[in-house]
């Protein structure tokens, strides 16, 4: 095992190697989850594993806590091999995992929510929740977490149901904490108050492994950081003192070779949607879209480029209708579309590929000819005075199946069986099909194998020459610069610069993506 | 099934993952829509499976009653007997089945849009004491005061199922809760109502109200009460709704992936609110026709279990319209043979509501033991694919 050798070689470094991966692989389907991943974690360091969606850090992660199974590799904890089996042998060897979604019980106390699962009894039957509530109030008091022990979770803000998480790790006695994108869901306060959290920990000699794909929140707190993409190491950055937001945000989108699209030049005809400072709450009750201008022409793609989570989601969903505008306006080819719902937003001719098919795009139960017209079935000829058209329906099935390349053993399969990439053609046919006049395509080329992709960049660019205007965003910074004509740079829910495709210069963009403007 | 048409096709073959098999209604992941184990109950039943249950509950069914010294034989005989071959037995048969097709369809079209109707009682025992009420007050209107009562019936159910519809979309109140609370305050009204205002001055005390007139009563026509007919209508008025409209094609889109239906621009919350007022109107029917039809007045002992036994009759017609005809018939087999083997052997009626529970019970296991296994590899898949798509 190399773990003896890695030790010795990084004793005088930091310490005691807590965790050490070595080339770990894991293939879902046809799709490599993970490739050939090597990853160290000493004693009492912040390592950040960074990466967009789908670059495989959940996937790695998980495979540290034994929730899933690594195809080759292996992974030594403190120096023993021997694979994780479970969640409870993780727990047992020290290694603690808050997820994402917290693992909560709304219902009971801080105390209870803690012990839960490890609960001590006295007098054979009863249930020690003065032991517990002392022991959790010690080790609030020592992490400096001021939680209450008898506060009910339902009642307690996020950014403290979060710690009550962290505590339930460290009342097992952890070394390493795995924290699954922990600021995806706390204010910004909430999240400055957590890392502090976190360099706490550190300093007292527990180790951490965070995911994020916030740049700053990297160079805050962490000792060292791996960059993911498409499931494999690409960067690994030992010293951060020197490192910028902007190396970060080169390495996370990456100089891999640019998919080569053959378009002709665009002819931008008249404005097709303009969006004039729009605001836009997200989930959490906070503005996500601040002050967003834009504007998309017939026969152009425009790009939106930006790192996740700087509110193009609820832009997108606030164009689609499907989320409340609270200030600013919506403007298609001249109609006002700002308090529209997703019907009338369709119907003045927005299509819209959404960023979760699985959730929104498709009903997996339905044959793929009835997601064909999920949002066209009522209107002709599918449907005549209240009565479905099957005859219509098939034949636009089968016309689109032709069309779309979409693979299947035929229209009535349903669309819950078919692949990724045929998935997604399905919702890509219809959003195209009825002729918009603005497609809107949010990460239409995620978790899609590549030949899919490349029929899909086809496609979106056809839309466009036959008129339509599209609006692309997508945290592939390589897509939106290969397929877009118009560059616009997201930051904290604004345009921050736009520019002409063509020429666009890679590291500026990363640069603007990163805040620094 | 809500697809047209479930007819595996042939085409050139490519390299696929193959199509669902035809036995499964609902080929989907474990996860879509809400109410994942019910959902998983009726992707599962199949009719051999509801059949075997059948037997099994008879198997054990006949235990009991051989251990009250009765042969099992002579006892499923007599049932069966009593139920369809003696002089008026299918008669009775089918106005006791009536009823059950109408509450049956009461929690099939709620189970469609994702809603679990557990209101079928009261809004069962409003309708009726409403149809009652009404028809007796125009009893001078002779015939019509059938038209009269039926209609104040389903309005008066629809209201009280529209009153669960209404909570749940303008304030998140889970339906079970609300409808279970509905029928107990449907009950009490009702109660007041018979001991109070409606009760019937010449019924000695009793509590129900007056006999509706001569006219107002819906007869039997060669053997066939009208009642039935109209049931088994309305059963494949919904089975062609749900497949052949486009608002079966809401329902199933709602039911199936609300996120979907939202994000295609179905009105969600109108398309609850329809589903619960049309269920609360078929239970409301149901009353009517019983107070028209069986009873000629209302009395609370009216709705027996009626509204209870609709979701039985769903979950044996695994949330298909069409199903709720022969699921109702058997358990109107049931409880009409039921009387008749009291009478001839003194076993108590209720070894069908035994019957009928241990059904369910049979029904259930495998599909629990599917649902537990099917969820387990849910979550699996769930935290493997969390790396993206």
């Amino acid at each position: 095992m190399s773990t003896q050798t890695a030790t010795g070689a990084t004793a005088a470094k930091s310490g005691e190697v807590l965790l050490d991966i070595v080339g770990l692989s894991k293939t879902f389907g046809k799709v490599a989850a993970n490739k050939d991943i090597t990853v160290q974690v000493r004693r009492g360091e912040i390592v950040a594993l960074l990466g967009e969606n789908g670059a495989g850090k959940s996937t790695l992660v998980n495979q540290i806590f034994g929730l899933i199974t690594p195809d080759i590799g292996t992974i030594s904890i403190k120096g023993d091999a021997t694979p994780v089996k479970d969640p409870k042998d993780a727990i047992a060897r020290g290694i603690g995992m808050v997820h994402q979604h917290f693992q909560l019980v709304p219902v009971m106390t801080v105390a209870e929510n803690i012990v839960l699962g490890h609960e001590t009894v006295r007098g054979g039957a009863f249930l020690d929740l003065a032991g517990a509530r002392a022991m959790v109030r010690e080790l609030s008091d020592r992490h400096g977490f001021a939680v209450d022990p008898d506060a009910e979770v339902d009642d307690l803000p996020v950014g403290t149901q979060q710690r009550v998480e962290i505590l339930k790790a460290l009342s097992r006695k952890v070394d390493l904490l795995i924290l699954d994108e922990p600021t995806a869901v706390l204010t910004p306060q909430e999240t400055d108050e957590l890392l502090g959290v976190m360099k706490d920990l550190a300093a007292s000699g527990t180790s951490i492994v965070f995911i994020t794909h916030k740049l700053r929140e990297v160079l805050a707190v962490a000792d060292r950081v791996y960059v993911l993409r498409h499931g494999a190491v690409v960067g690994e950055v030992d010293d951060l003192t020197h490192t910028t937001t902007t190396d970060l945000a080169t390495m996370m989108v990456g100089r891999s070779v640019v998919l080569s699209i053959d378009k002709p030049p665009a002819t931008p005809g008249d404005v097709v949607l303009a969006v004039t400072d729009l605001h836009v709450k997200d989930d959490r009750n906070l503005e996500a879209v601040r002050g967003f201008n834009l504007e998309v022409r017939a026969g152009e793609i425009v790009g939106v480029a930006g790192v996740e989570g700087n509110g193009q989601r609820e832009l997108v969903e606030a164009l689609a209708g499907m989320r409340k505008v609270v200030a600013g306006s919506i403007t298609l080819a001249g109609q006002d579309l700002t308090r529209a719902n997703p019907h009338q937003t369709h119907h003045a001719g927005v299509g819209h590929i959404p960023e979760d098919r699985e959730k929104h795009g498709l009903v997996a139960a339905y044959s793929i000819a009835d997601n064909l017209v999920l949002n066209e079935y009522d209107q002709e000829p599918f449907a005549k005075s209240g009565l479905r058209q099957f005859g219509a329906v098939r034949e636009n099935a089968v016309k689109l199946r032709d069309e779309f390349d979409i693979r299947s053993a035929g229209v009535e399969q349903s669309a819950g069986s078919l692949s990724g990439g045929n998935k997604q053609k399905v919702v890509v046919a219809r959003e195209m099909s009825f002729g918009p006049r603005l497609l809107m395509a949010a990460q239409p080329t995620r978790g899609v194998d590549v030949g899919s992709i490349e029929f899909i960049h086809r496609r979106i660019v056809e839309a466009r020459d036959a008129g339509a205007g599209v609006l692309l965003v997508s945290a592939e910074l390589d897509e939106v610069l290969s397929l877009s004509d118009r560059i616009a740079v997201i930051h904290g829910g604004q345009v921050v610069a736009e520019m002409p495709a063509k020429g666009a210069d890679r590291a500026q963009i990363g640069r603007l993506m990163a805040g620094d403007h | 099934m809500p697809h047209p048409s479930a007819r595996p096709e042939r085409e050139p073959a490519e390299p696929v993952t193959p199509p669902a098999p035809p036995d499964s209604p609902a080929p989907g992941g474990p996860g879509d829509g809400p109410g994942g184990l019910l959902a998983a109950i009726f992707r599962y039943q199949s009719v051999v499976v509801i059949l075997v249950a059948l037997l099994g509950a008879m198997a054990i069914g006949a235990a009991l009653i051989r251990y009250q010294g009765v042969n099992p034989w002579y006892a499923y005989e007599t049932i069966f007997k009593q139920a369809l071959f003696t002089s008026d037995g299918l008669t009775r048969t089918l106005a006791k089945t009536t009823p059950l097709i109408l509450t049956g369809l009461a929690v099939v079209l709620p189970l469609r849009v994702g809603l679990f109707n557990i209101g079928g009682q009261g809004q069962f025992l409003l309708g009726a004491i409403a149809a009652a009420w009404a028809a007796y007050q125009t009893s001078a209107l002779g015939v019509l005061a059938i038209v009269v009562g039926v209609v104040v019936g389903i309005l008066f159910g629809a209201m009280v199922g529209s009153i669960a519809a209404i909570l749940k979309t303008w304030r998140g109140v889970h339906e079970v809760i609300t409808t279970i609370m509905l029928n107990n305050i449907a009950a009490g009204i009702v109660w007041w109502l018979v001991t109070g205002p409606f009760q019937a001055p010449n019924a000695g005390g009793i509590p129900q109200t007056h006999e509706i007139g001569e006219a107002a009563r819906i007869p039997t026509v060669a053997g066939i009460p009208l009642g039935f007919g109209v049931a088994v209508v309305l059963a494949l008025v919904c089975a062609w709704m749900l497949k052949r409209t486009t608002l079966g094609f809401r329902f199933d889109t709602v039911g199936k992936n609300r996120h979907a239906a939202g994000y295609a621009g179905i009105p969600i919350n109108r398309v609850i609110l329809l589903a619960m007022v049309f269920a609360g109107g078929l239970a409301g029917l149901a009353g009517a026709l019983e107070v028209h039809g069986v009873m000629h007045h209302f009395e609370p002992a009216i709705a027996g279990t009626l509204g209870f036994d609709g979701i039985t009759i769903a979950l044996l017609a695994r949330s298909n319209p069409l199903w709720t005809i022969p699921a109702g018939f058997l358990v109107g087999i049931l409880r009409t043979g039921a009387a008749g083997l009291q009478f001839a052997t003194g076993i108590a009626p209720e070894i069908v509501d035994l019957l009928l529970a241990i059904t369910l019970l049979l029904v259930s296991i495998p599909v629990l033991g599917r649902w537990i296994f099917r969820s387990r590899a849910h979550k699996v898949s769930a935290a493997s694919t969390s790396w993206g798509s």
